[in-house]
């Protein structure tokens, strides 16, 4: 048979219950003067800690090339199958031989574990902050290669949401993401 | 009955029931408000200034969504239900006297819309009544979960009208009179009744909380445990309709209140009667700053206590609550019995 260990013994004032029903009341009434956790989304957007895992982007070099050698590794690292590479002999003379024509990562299967941005050698491919996209279709959440660049050109300036915050009006405009 | 008479009153009654039903929308706001606020959120603030259009966009989704009637149901009483919670519930406000006498002319006009004799039994008559539609609504549905929820109603009913009653007793016996001029004056003259029946008026305060099902006391609509309770089945405008009047009653049971143990419109050390236009607004202020703390009282209340389990419920309504206000009762009594000797 378990026994019961009381760390309190009740007294008998206890029992009239009214004293702790006044200190419950005065409990919550403090509580509503308090500063309130809620960010009023729209208006203020929550700012995502460094190191955020979110919608990704694909880096770009002091030319402004990209700075992926269509490698495949993020593509064979990746546990959710979402990126999909074609690659290429680069048009360029200088600088890399490769580079991808297609880079499409299906955001509805990626899982942002972030496996692609450390198999990378070339630090081409980088989770960024961004939490709010979202869309009505299916295809729309296909990001392609142009998309992904452009996510960096938005990007690469400093966090988003904390621009946004300070009054600079951007909008993650990726076309067809 | 004069012509102007027939128009006073109706003014007064298109006066207490809209005052009523935006009292009631404005609550449906401050529940979500205050409730947001006791756990560091923010609540609706985004229809109208500060929200306060949010009752208007529920009521037009209310509106819109689809009506069902579940197969199972008795369909005449599971339509009759809510119309037997709400009726009442917006009938009880027409007893209650909401300022001093306004004096239009040669008519001093009373601002109550209905100084009945026994305005107090009847008030205790009607929201008895009200149950029974939670009871039927309960048992219409066909579902077993509305039905427990309407057992619980009758049971809830039972156990607290009893301790209710009688803590009116003692007020009724200090007054002599069942009606709420009579209260209110008695008031007037030898301050409110809280500090004369504090056992009385805490024991009514409970009772009340019981009476409109409300937490600690909603076991009829125990969502964790029935679903939803007694209106469970009910959708669209019918489930409106007993939201309405779960507010409805609030407002009616904290003007109760406020008439029995809180001078009704009275402000204390004021002669309202001597002073004309002013003293009419001032009592109706008085009135409406008691009644909204009662019902700030009860969004409070609901934010900080954990439900009662059942036979806890019961417990404190059979073995706490009526053997305390049957003592008050005799206690009164003595009281009186020794002043009138004295």
């Amino acid at each position: 048979m378990a026994t019961v260990q009381r760390t309190y013994e009740p007294q008998f004032s206890d029992r009239f219950y009214l004293p702790a029903v006044v200190r419950g009341l005065w409990m919550t009434f403090v509580r509503i003067f308090r500063r309130k956790d809620t960010i009023p989304y729209p208006d203020r957007k929550y700012v995502p800690a460094d190191g955020y895992r979110g919608l990704q982007r694909l880096n770009k070099d002091a030319e402004g090339r990209i700075k992926c050698v269509a490698c495949e590794m993020c593509q064979t690292a990746c546990p959710a199958h979402c990126i999909t590479i074609v690659p290429s002999p680069a048009p360029w003379d200088e600088g890399e031989e490769r580079y991808p024509v297609q880079f499409d990562i299906d955001l509805l299967r990626c899982i942002f574990c972030g496996f692609c941005e450390l198999a990378c050698p070339k630090e081409a491919i980088e989770l960024t902050e961004i939490y709010d996209y979202a869309s009505y279709t299916r295809d729309d959440l296909i990001i392609n290669m142009e998309g992904l660049l452009k996510v960096y050109d938005v990007t690469s300036q400093g966090n988003i949401y904390k621009r946004q915050n300070e009054g600079e009006s951007i909008t993650i405009d990726t076309g067809k993401l | 009955m004069s012509g102007f008479d027939i128009a006073a009153a109706l003014v007064k009654v298109l006066l207490v029931f809209g005052v009523t039903m935006l009292t009631i929308m404005l609550m449906t706001l401050a529940e979500r408000r205050v409730s947001a606020f006791m756990q560091y959120r923010l609540g609706p603030n985004r229809v109208g200034f500060g929200g306060l259009l949010q009752p208007l966009a529920d009521g037009l989704k209310f509106l819109l969504k689809e009506d069902i009637i579940p197969t199972q149901a008795n369909r005449p009483i599971y339509l009759l239900a809510p119309v037997i919670v709400m009726v009442p519930a917006l009938m009880t406000m027409a007893v209650i006297p909401f300022g001093a006498p306004l004096q239009i002319g040669e008519h001093l006009v009373p601002l109550q819309v209905a100084d009945l004799n026994i305005g107090v039994l009847y008030i205790l008559a009607l929201t008895s009544v009200g149950v029974y539609g939670l009871v039927l609504a309960g048992w219409g549905s066909g579902s077993k979960y509305p039905l427990l929820g309407g057992l619980r109603a009758s049971a809830q009913l039972i156990s607290y009208e009893l301790a209710m009653g009688l803590s009116i007793i003692g007020v009724v016996m200090l007054t002599g009179g069942l009606t709420f001029g009579e209260i209110i004056a008695y008031q007037q003259e030898t301050g409110w009744n809280i500090w004369k029946q504090p056992l009385a008026a805490l024991i009514f305060l409970i009772a009340i909380f019981a009476e409109t099902n409300r937490l600690p006391f909603d076991l009829t609509e125990a969502e964790q445990e029935l679903v939803g309770g007694y209106h469970t089945e009910y959708s669209s405008l019918k489930f409106a309709m007993f939201y309405l009047s779960e507010y409805a009653n609030m407002i009616t049971a904290s003007a109760f209140m406020v008439s029995l143990f809180f001078g009704g419109w009275d402000v204390p050390f004021v002669d309202e009667l001597a002073m004309g236009g002013w003293g009419v607004a001032l009592s109706v202020l008085a009135f409406v700053v008691k009644v909204g703390f009662f019902l700030f009282l009860y969004i409070w209340v609901r934010w900080t206590f954990p439900r009662f389990r059942y036979d806890q419920l019961m417990r404190l309504g059979w073995k706490v609550l009526l053997p305390l206000a049957l003592v008050n009762v005799v206690l009164t009594g003595f009281w009186l019995v020794w002043r009138a000797g004295a």
